[in-house]
């Protein structure tokens, strides 16, 4: 009795103008190409497959679900650039069918840098949830689903989360399946919800690769496929991109008339039905205990960190901003601790990544950069230009009132 | 390893220029990188190059040996023997990167040179001089004359001839002697002179290009202009890319340059087609933002006063070093002090020097107005015109190590897969097409 979960991952990051050394305001974000995208990407992927998903849940009168994963800066996005988005996902909310995990605000590594930055960011996203969808998440996902044991002891430790989702790695499984619940090292009561990465990837990847032998996939053949876990699994998930739906594959793969007759397929065998990820953590008990003391992710076939710290330009900048965090914190600027926060999304880092590059697969993601190279210098004189404010802040902090006046007016008389 | 290649038997009549040490650009060293390969995978090459009468030589070709001392000829490749390669000089003033104008000025010195020196040795054994023609375009047709003189006691399939001075004499011999004629464009009139282009030099560039049986361009960047611009049909056409001899060597050099100090290097002609002025340019909005700059110009052309002066002018004349043409040893020594390399060429066929930068471990900039950039991923690139953006990038290079590190790491393993032996492959397979044609 396979029940099947579907997750889906929705962000899009905040990118960076072109900001040289010269370049002296404050205005770091692209916002006509952030517009841009988000309405594109809102036109081909989020509103289409919101709209068929709320009519895939009416139809079938509860018996499919889905969760979603909405980043904090993804959420702010839609409010200003596409707040019709906004409203469908409201309406899916509102179905009963629907649920919302917690990830961190940003979309950042802030676990493996900061752990109080890392709390209050998981705060500032769960309180964003409760705000827009009057429902608090009982699930977590981290950032790419970096995972390890420390990660599951803090998030048991802040006591509001039932589970936690990452990947099926072949390696932490050691031959196990991913479609039972698993104990993480340690955890008294938090469940782990294990990605079925052939499963997923077959939507989410191999969907329109003509190449694979197994094209083209229909509904028919995914629900067989489902239905063959039965008797050696409780759940299977399906976790990934939300723009999976007509954004990497495009809607002329048939993508979009897959997902119409998918619930259909899986629930012809009266043994399956459809589950969100608290649901599955209150319906099966864990089988086990899985073991991760290194970190991993959902990334390329090495599961690592690789595509965000993989070369000395990557963890260079990353170990600078997060350093700015004891100045920024005590400055009390509300500006400059989103600004700081905003740096910290992990896109910033993925597009500094040589990996690709090298083998000449720059399109692998869609990257706003000509090169690893120029993101670096651009993030860094961005990076800069914040430090600065921070010393700026510092000096005003330390004069007081009066004397940052005379100290203002030494400055223009000297220069 | 090579023998597999299929080159052996084949023997090509290549039409170049110096090699090491004379050299003075990257025609030299593209010249020789391809011959030595050649000659590892078992191709004949018989070299022919023009040679200013030297006052021991009596005749106007002179042969030479692998084996002859290379402090004495300058023609043997380093210390590298060359198994298949023949040399064949003949005595012209004709040189590489000559403008028509430099070349009067040259010719008038050499012959005043040789006036003195046979008055000095009171006889008139010292010929040579009185045969050159004062005019570029007549030397090129009288060097094509004796070439083809040459030609004809020569055995070769393929004659390959590189840039436009050699071109007609290899128009002039594959008429004579019906072998398929390959050019190759290591740079074009257009790169060396802007939109200003002698129309003589182009006519030469052009005809050669007409009836060479194939063109091949140092990069897609040649090629766009070889067809746009010398209308040839764009299948006649094919891109070879140019390799990297792998130095390897270590030695550090102290110097005064002080290694507080951040070095900035421009190595190369400083000509038009180079950017100096926008290097220096660059320089100044640097200095404007960052102290303990050094700007470094090695390299001499008609350029350089006029950088001299642009640098003075600029109020940055004290940070910019003019080191004049540098060669062997100096290039070496100024590559391990260097910090970052600039390449702002405003037009750059390809660019070999970037190569051996990043082969001496120097991260480079360079302009995406060059055919290196469409081979190199891991360097930084940037319109020769936007002097802003070079200069912001120049200061992120100074600024961060793990730039400059990920830069060099990559670069340097990037580089080693441009190699002179894929080139060579590269050119054999164009020769054995074409035999098969004929």
């Amino acid at each position: 009795m396979p029940s099947v979960c579907f997750y889906f991952q929705v962000h899009q990051p905040m990118r960076l103008r072109h900001y040289t050394v010269f370049d002296k305001d404050e205005r770091y974000f692209d916002e006509s190409k952030n517009a841009a995208i988000c309405k594109k990407v809102a036109q081909k992927c989020y509103l289409p497959a919101n709209r068929l998903l709320l009519k895939l849940i009416n139809q079938h009168r509860g018996r499919f679900k889905v969760a979603y994963s909405l980043t904090g800066v993804l959420l702010e996005q839609l409010e200003r650039y596409s707040p019709e988005v906004l409203s469908t996902f409201h309406a899916l909310a509102e179905t009963g069918c629907v649920e919302f995990l917690a990830e961190t605000y940003y979309h950042s590594l802030s676990f493996l840098y900061s752990r109080r930055e890392f709390i209050e960011q998981v705060r500032k996203h769960v309180a964003a949830i409760e705000c827009l969808f009057g429902q608090t998440p009982t699930v977590f996902r981290n950032t790419e689903l970096i995972y390890n044991n420390d990660l599951a002891l803090l998030v048991e430790a802040m006591g509001c989360f039932d589970a936690i989702i990452t990947e099926g790695a072949d390696h932490i499984l050691g031959g196990r399946s991913p479609n039972f619940l698993y104990r993480p090292k340690g955890c008294r009561h938090t469940k782990l919800l294990l990605k079925n990465y052939t499963l997923s990837d077959d939507i989410a990847f191999r969907f329109s690769n003509r190449d694979w032998t197994e094209w083209p996939l229909t509904a028919g053949k995914f629900g067989q496929w489902v239905s063959a876990v039965n008797g050696s699994g409780n759940v299977v998930n399906l976790f990934m991109d939300y723009e999976t739906f007509g954004e990497h594959q495009w809607e002329d793969t048939g993508i979009f008339e897959f997902m119409r007759h998918l619930p259909d397929e899986v629930l012809k065998h009266p043994d399956n039905d459809f589950m969100t990820p608290s649901e599955v953590a209150g319906a099966y008990e864990s089988v086990g205990e899985v073991d991760v003391p290194e970190v991993i992710s959902w990334a390329d076939t090495e599961r690592d960190l690789s595509a965000w710290l993989g070369n000395a330009m990557q963890s260079g900048a990353i170990h600078e901003l997060y350093r700015l965090e004891k100045k920024i914190k005590r400055a009390n600027d509300e500006r400059l601790l989103d600004d700081w926060r905003r740096l910290q999304i992990s896109d910033h880092f993925y597009y500094m990544c040589t990996k690709y590059f090298s083998d000449g697969d720059v399109h692998k993601y869609f990257n706003p950069y000509d090169s690893p190279y120029d993101s670096y210098i651009n993030f860094m004189n961005v990076l800069d230009h914040l430090q600065s404010r921070c010393r700026r802040r510092a000096v005003q902090d330390a004069a007081g009132g009066e004397s940052a006046k005379r100290h203002a007016a030494q400055m223009s008389a000297t220069s | 390893m090579g023998r597999n290649n299929g080159g052996g038997g084949l023997r090509v009549l290549m039409l170049g220029w110096e090699f090491p040490p004379f050299i003075s650009g990257g025609l030299g060293t593209a010249c020789y990188g391809l011959t030595r390969a050649m000659d590892q995978l078992d191709v004949g090459v018989t070299f022919v190059l023009p040679r200013m009468v030297e006052r021991q030589y009596v005749t106007h070709v002179r042969l030479l040996s692998p084996g002859s001392r290379a402090g004495e000829s300058g023609l043997q490749g380093g210390q590298v023997e060359l198994q298949n390669v023949k040399f064949r000089s003949i005595a012209s003033p004709l040189q590489a990167y000559a403008t028509p104008a430099e070349y009067k000025k040259r010719v008038a010195e050499s012959v005043r040179l040789q006036r003195e020196l046979a008055a000095l040795l009171g006889g008139d054994e010292v010929r040579g001089g009185q045969d050159y023609s004062g005019d570029l375009s007549e030397e090129v047709n009288r060097y094509a004359s004796m070439v083809v003189d040459l030609a004809r006691r020569e055995d070769f399939d393929v004659i390959h001839a590189h840039d436009w001075m050699t071109y007609p004499a290899g128009v002039a011999v594959a008429g004579v002697t019906g072998k398929p004629l390959v050019v190759h464009i290591h740079s074009t009139e257009f790169d060396r002179s802007g939109e200003h282009v002698n129309q003589v030099v182009y006519d030469i560039e052009r005809q050669g290009m007409e009836r060479a049986g194939r063109v091949i361009a140092v990069s897609h960047y040649t090629r766009g202009i070889v067809v746009s611009r010398y209308g040839i049909p764009a299948e006649k056409v094919e891109v070879v890319y140019n390799g990297v001899e792998r130095n390897g060597q270590w030695s550090f050099v102290d110097t005064s340059i002080k290694r507080d100090e951040k070095l900035v290097l421009f190595l190369g002609r400083i000509t038009m087609q180079k950017g100096p002025e926008y290097f220096l340019r660059a320089a100044k909005k640097v200095l404007d933002v960052m102290d303990n700059v050094r700007f470094v110009m090695a390299g001499s052309g008609d350029m350089m006063y006029r950088s001299v002066e642009l640098a003075a002018a600029l109020g940055i004349g004290h940070r910019v070093l003019f080191t004049g043409f540098l060669r062997g040893d100096d290039v070496q020594k100024i590559y391990r002090l260097a910090d970052l390399y600039v390449m702002p060429s405003v037009s750059e066929p390809f660019g070999i020097a970037p190569l051996e930068a990043l082969d001496n471990d120097v991260p480079v900039l360079i302009s995406k107005q060059s055919g290196v950039s469409e081979v190199l991923r891991h360097a930084l690139k940037v319109d020769f015109w936007d002097v802003n953006e070079m200069a912001n990038k120049i200061v992120a290079v100074l600024k961060y190590a793990p730039l400059r590190m990920t830069l060099r790491n990559h670069g340097n393993f990037e580089v080693r897969r441009l190699r002179w032996k894929d080139a060579a492959r590269n050119c054999i397979r164009i020769y054995q097409e074409m035999l098969v044609a004929v």
